[in-house]
């Protein structure tokens, strides 16, 4: 990937998850944090991780934002000043966005390779055979028991959906 | 360089006027294509101020149907209603059109079409991760339809828009799975690959094409294509008896014009795919790089040009076929109610497209194939 595509992509990203952030209505923050994992997974995509990049795609832009989308929609989420909230919950935002801050130079102070430093990657690194290769040989345990806790979290959201359907007035729409 | 840029900008205007294109006569191929369906005339009225009436040429409905439509619509009074999100709803028809239209990228028209020293694939963008690009711009595809039933402050448009959120994320997964049973089949995710792998034929006369390997896979994506279309029988999110227009309530003008365009872009989206996989795509039975090869052993050379050409037009007719196919299907099915959508989505495609992953997945083991 070129530098200037790269600097583009990055600048494009905080602008878009400053826009999550800065955004009064949650739709248009959510748009905004859509318009942020697609430019992540373009970035993915740049940088030889294609597999990846497209699974970011289906996974975070396209199925999980929507879910969001479901939820605002349903708890009739409206605008919201920018200066609401408690005191102590903005306390502990700002103490746990230093830490992330301070995790972050520190990982850029202490990087394996200096920046600038191009590692050469085998020609189909992160293409989806070498990445199944890995998932099922190597990592095949750690894969199925993650297959197992999704099965787990699925079998649990219809249990608790349908008690409460039999409970309450349950619907569709 | 500079050439193989060019080549590449070339290709992808083609296709980009191709879809477009398709997509308008597709208007006109349903107003009377639905016409014949129900004994009447249909779209006769536009002339060109009559000139052509009067000097007692043949009616040009077709030429003027899609000249005066699009005229009638990009004139109309471009209509925001109050408390609308304007930004969103003006943004929401192209939210929905750029997925579609980009879906196209990935699409093989054609075979190698060799200009002196180029050897140039037909095929707008080159990307051995195709199927996994297409099921992640189908499924941008939910936001203009949703935001646009959202920001139009309507509760028909808003009720349209989680209506068709809900069945297009239902039958996305049928629709991927059924992708995910041809990427088994074929054993690769790249679309010109798959193509190649549909030359040949079996028996010495039938075509390999994926129909035969994978019918069951073919009804699916049919299924859930249509489903995807949000067109009868599928068309909850803008069912007019109860919706008015679903999420396009709210919309006149050129963004109702651009959302009919998508309708249509759709359709021949999911045409194209289905000859992709499971019609050989650009591949005419018998014909090989060379030539052709008849049942009987008879074999006529061509040049590669000429492969290509009717390369080219064994894509095109495929792909009008399957629109032709759809059209009729919606004008001749009546809608379906809401649970029954939610249960052939769920309890009927869903778990045949698994079973169907399975039973590709155990052949090719037990088969070796």
């Amino acid at each position: 990937m070129p530098l200037w595509l790269f600097i583009f992509l990055a600048a494009l990203s905080i602008i878009s998850s400053l826009g999550v952030i800065l955004q009064r209505h949650p739709v248009h923050s959510l748009l905004a944090l859509v318009l942020t994992l697609i430019v992540i997974a373009v970035l993915f995509i740049g940088l030889g991780a294609t597999t990846v990049g497209f699974l970011q795609m289906i996974v975070y832009a396209g199925a999980i934002m929507v879910l969001f989308l479901f939820v605002i929609w349903l708890l009739n989420l409206q605008s919201q000043p920018l200066e609401a909230g408690r005191l102590a919950l903005k306390l502990i935002g700002a103490l746990g966005s230093a830490a992330l801050i301070a995790e972050l130079l520190a990982f850029v102070l202490h990087l394996p390779a200096p920046l600038g430093h191009e590692h050469p990657v085998a020609p189909d690194y992160g293409s989806i055979g070498r990445l199944a290769q890995g998932l099922f040989s190597r990592y095949l345990i750690a894969f199925e028991i993650t297959s197992i806790l999704l099965l787990v979290g699925v079998i649990g959201g219809v249990a608790l959906a349908r008690r409460t359907a039999a409970g309450g007035a349950g619907g569709s729409m | 360089m500079a050439i193989e840029l060019l080549i590449g900008a070339i290709k992808a205007i083609i296709v980009l006027v191709m879809v477009l294109q398709l997509s308008a006569i597709l208007l006109w191929f349903e107003r009377k294509g639905s016409a014949l369906i129900q004994d009447r005339i249909g779209a006769n009225r536009a002339a060109l101020t009559g000139v052509g009436r009067r000097l007692g040429m043949p009616n040009l409905g077709f030429v003027n149907t899609l000249m005066a439509d699009p005229l009638k619509l990009f004139t109309k009074e471009d209509f925001v209603p109050a408390g609308a999100d304007k930004f969103l709803h003006a943004m929401a028809p192209f939210l929905a059109m750029f997925p579609v239209l980009i879906t196209f990228a990935v699409v093989p028209f054609g075979d190698v079409l060799i200009i002196g020293n180029y050897h140039i694939n037909l095929q707008a963008a080159h990307l051995n991760v195709a199927a996994l690009y297409i099921l992640a711009t189908i499924g941008l595809g939910v936001y203009g339809v949703s935001l646009g039933g959202w920001a139009s402050n309507n509760r028909w448009a808003l009720l349209g828009g989680i209506r068709a959120t809900a069945q297009m994320i239902s039958y996305e997964l049928a629709m991927g799975l059924a992708i995910v049973s041809m990427v088994m089949t074929y054993g690769t995710l790249d679309l010109q690959a798959m193509c190649h792998a549909q030359g040949g034929v079996w028996f010495g006369w039938l075509p390999r094409w994926g129909i035969f390997v994978q019918p069951v896979a073919f009804l699916l994506l049919l299924t859930a294509g249509m489903a995807e279309s949000k067109r009868v029988p599928f068309d909850l999110p803008e069912g007019e008896s109860e919706l008015i227009a679903g999420y396009f309530t709210e919309y006149s003008g050129g963004k109702q014009a651009v959302f009919m365009l998508v309708d249509f872009a759709e359709i021949v989206l999911v045409s194209a795919l289905i000859t992709t996989f499971f019609f050989g795509g650009w591949q005419f039975p018998w014909l090989y790089p060379d030539g052709f090869h008849l049942p009987g052993g008879a074999f006529f050379a061509l040049p590669n040009l000429a492969v290509a050409i009717i390369g080219i037009v064994s894509f095109t007719v495929k792909v009008v076929a399957l629109c032709w196919l759809q059209i009729l299907a919606r004008w001749t099915l009546p809608r379906f109610r809401y649970d029954q959508l939610m249960r052939l989505g769920w309890k009927g495609l869903l778990p045949l497209a698994l079973a169907n992953v399975v039973a590709t997945a155990c052949v090719i083991v037990v088969g070796g194939v």
